[in-house]
């Protein structure tokens, strides 16, 4: 887990919104992690008791995630729940690594001619809330690769 | 298992009615389906009742408790939108085991204006930031990935939701009876690309009955004897997104051939279809998960009518879930309602001509699958 950064007050920690969301310690940059199937090789984000492909128990191998992929498909969000600010890209991002993963696109214009299939993307993390003991809580974002 | 016969059918009209508790709704449904079989509920021998939202609440007691309590065993069903059909699957085993001569099924919902569903505010909510998990959304995602994969337009399913609407005219149980035009349906708010309001199907009540029996049964009862060819339940076999994007083609493929086996017809023998509409990209992708046209071919097949009234294969002419209307619980039943009613010759204005083999399909996201096969 991360440290307590200078900019917080004491005793409050940034976290992540997943626990496949790593925010990376003594100067690594964020990443997602996942678990590969030892058996077959499926990937799987968060925890996992079996392969569902093989069903095999394991070894499962914790995997880091490539922070670049590309757009597989999304669909532009009008109409949320309340409170949540639209329109926003709901999209699902490939990775390297034979993971799929359910994202928010952001610095890119919510119009379809604006997100080409297989666009490249790369992974990006902030802040999104404090959660109700002051913490940071820390998302990922995909945007379009620089 | 032996033959197993629909007997009855009963459905109120998809719509909103805050003043009435589930069970009131869901007791009129089964009273209507009584009347249809000429039984009284003490000819009932098994209740399997399908309720989503109160899935937790004993609707299947509830309804007895309107309609009469014969003591006899409930079984209280949710299996997300395919509740009602799993319901109707429940019967439709207690039946063929030869444990019980006659079952009911009732699908039933209560949802008022829920709003979106698949999704929460509130302060610990991630939607919107990691993507979403909105139906909406994922639906639309799904049609995006037809659009990625064939080049599919916008115009393409927007052409579906003119057809169900226009379908819905001709059927008075239908929650919206109104037409709307190609250019209405294109130009309406988007709820979520390429989903705008009109593709997407409305919240709502609404209840449906069937009372299904054996061979015996049936001939003491009915000169116009529905057979129910098969009943196949699928759930999501691994594919390689299916935890990030739900996939809803692969277990409707495999449960459209395990059916097409059992009831020994294939997709050129069905004279009508009820298909999960939810959305107007999910129609579109079953034509092609059903055999109803090759792959990458859908599109093609709306442009030229396909699936319209008098078209090859006839989809959803009772209105579909995106005009008929989709109170969760009571969907899969309301398919089957209208599936037998064609079989019978008794759809007034919407009458598929001559009939003879329907299908009733539905997805409940998550996933689970059922398929129907009735034959008159």
């Amino acid at each position: 887990m991360s440290q307590p950064t200078a900019a917080q007050p004491e005793g409050k920690k940034a976290r992540p919104i997943v626990p496949f969301l790593r925010l990376g310690d003594n100067g690594d940059k964020p990443h997602l992690v996942a678990k590969r199937c030892g058996n077959c090789g499926a990937v799987y984000l968060g925890r996992r008791v079996a392969c569902s492909k093989c069903s095999a128990t394991g070894p499962f191998n914790e995997i880091r995630l490539s922070d670049k992929g590309s757009l597989w498909v999304y669909s532009i969000v009008y109409q949320s729940a309340p409170g949540i600010p639209t329109p926003y890209v709901a999209a699902i991002v490939d990775l390297p690594e034979g993971a799929s993963v359910r994202c928010t696109l952001i610095d890119v214009e919510p119009n379809p001619e604006k997100l080409p299939f297989g666009m490249p993307v790369e992974m990006v993390t902030k802040k999104v809330r404090e959660d109700k003991d002051g913490n940071d809580v820390i998302a990922f974002f995909f945007r379009p690769a620089k | 298992m032996r033959g197993v016969y629909v007997l009855g059918v009963g459905m109120i009209k998809f719509g909103r009615y805050p003043e009435k508790d589930v069970s009131e709704l869901a007791g009129e449904a089964a009273l209507l389906a009584l009347k249809d079989a000429g039984m009284t509920i003490k000819d009932i021998q098994l209740l399997a009742s399908g309720n989503l939202l109160q899935a937790n609440a004993m609707v299947g007691q509830r309804i007895l408790q309107q309609i009469g309590q014969t003591g006899i065993p409930i079984i209280n069903v949710s299996n997300a939108c395919a509740t009602g059909s799993t319901a109707f699957r429940e019967a439709y085993f207690a039946v063929g085991s030869g444990e019980y001569d006659v079952a009911m099924a009732v699908g039933s919902e209560q949802m008022g204006k829920a709003g979106l569903l698949g999704g929460g505010g509130g302060r610990e909510s991630v939607e919107g930031i990691l993507g979403s998990g909105l139906m909406p959304a994922v639906f639309g995602q799904a049609g995006v990935e037809h659009m990625r994969q064939y080049g599919t337009k916008m115009e393409h399913f927007a052409k579906i939701s003119v057809k169900n609407h226009k379908h819905s005219t001709k059927n008075p149980l239908s929650q919206y009876q109104t037409e709307v035009a190609l250019e209405d349906v294109m130009k309406a708010r988007m709820v979520a690309y390429p989903n705008t309001l009109y593709m997407c199907c409305p919240t709502g009540d609404g209840a449906a009955a069937a009372i299904v029996c054996s061979e015996a049964v049936m001939k003491k009862h009915s000169n116009k004897p529905v057979k129910v060819g098969c009943s196949v339940l699928t759930s999501d076999p691994w594919t390689p997104r299916d935890l990030t994007l739900p996939d809803v083609s692969t277990l409707t493929r495999n449960a459209a051939k395990i059916a097409y086996e059992k009831a020994g017809v294939g997709p050129d023998d069905i004279d009508l279809v009820e298909l999960h509409d939810c959305f107007a990209t999910a129609e579109l992708l079953h034509y092609e998960n059903l055999g109803f046209c090759k792959d990458g071919e859908a599109a093609r097949g709306v442009d030229e009518g396909w699936f319209e009234w008098g078209g090859k294969t006839p989809v959803n002419v009772s209105g579909g879930l995106l005009s008929k209307g989709h109170p969760l619980g009571a969907t899969g039943v309301a398919n089957i309602y209208e599936v037998v009613t064609h079989l019978r010759g008794q759809a007034g204005a919407r009458q598929v001509e001559n009939a003879k083999v329907g299908m009733a399909h539905v997805i409940g996201l998550g996933s689970a699958c059922t398929i129907h096969i009735l034959t008159a």
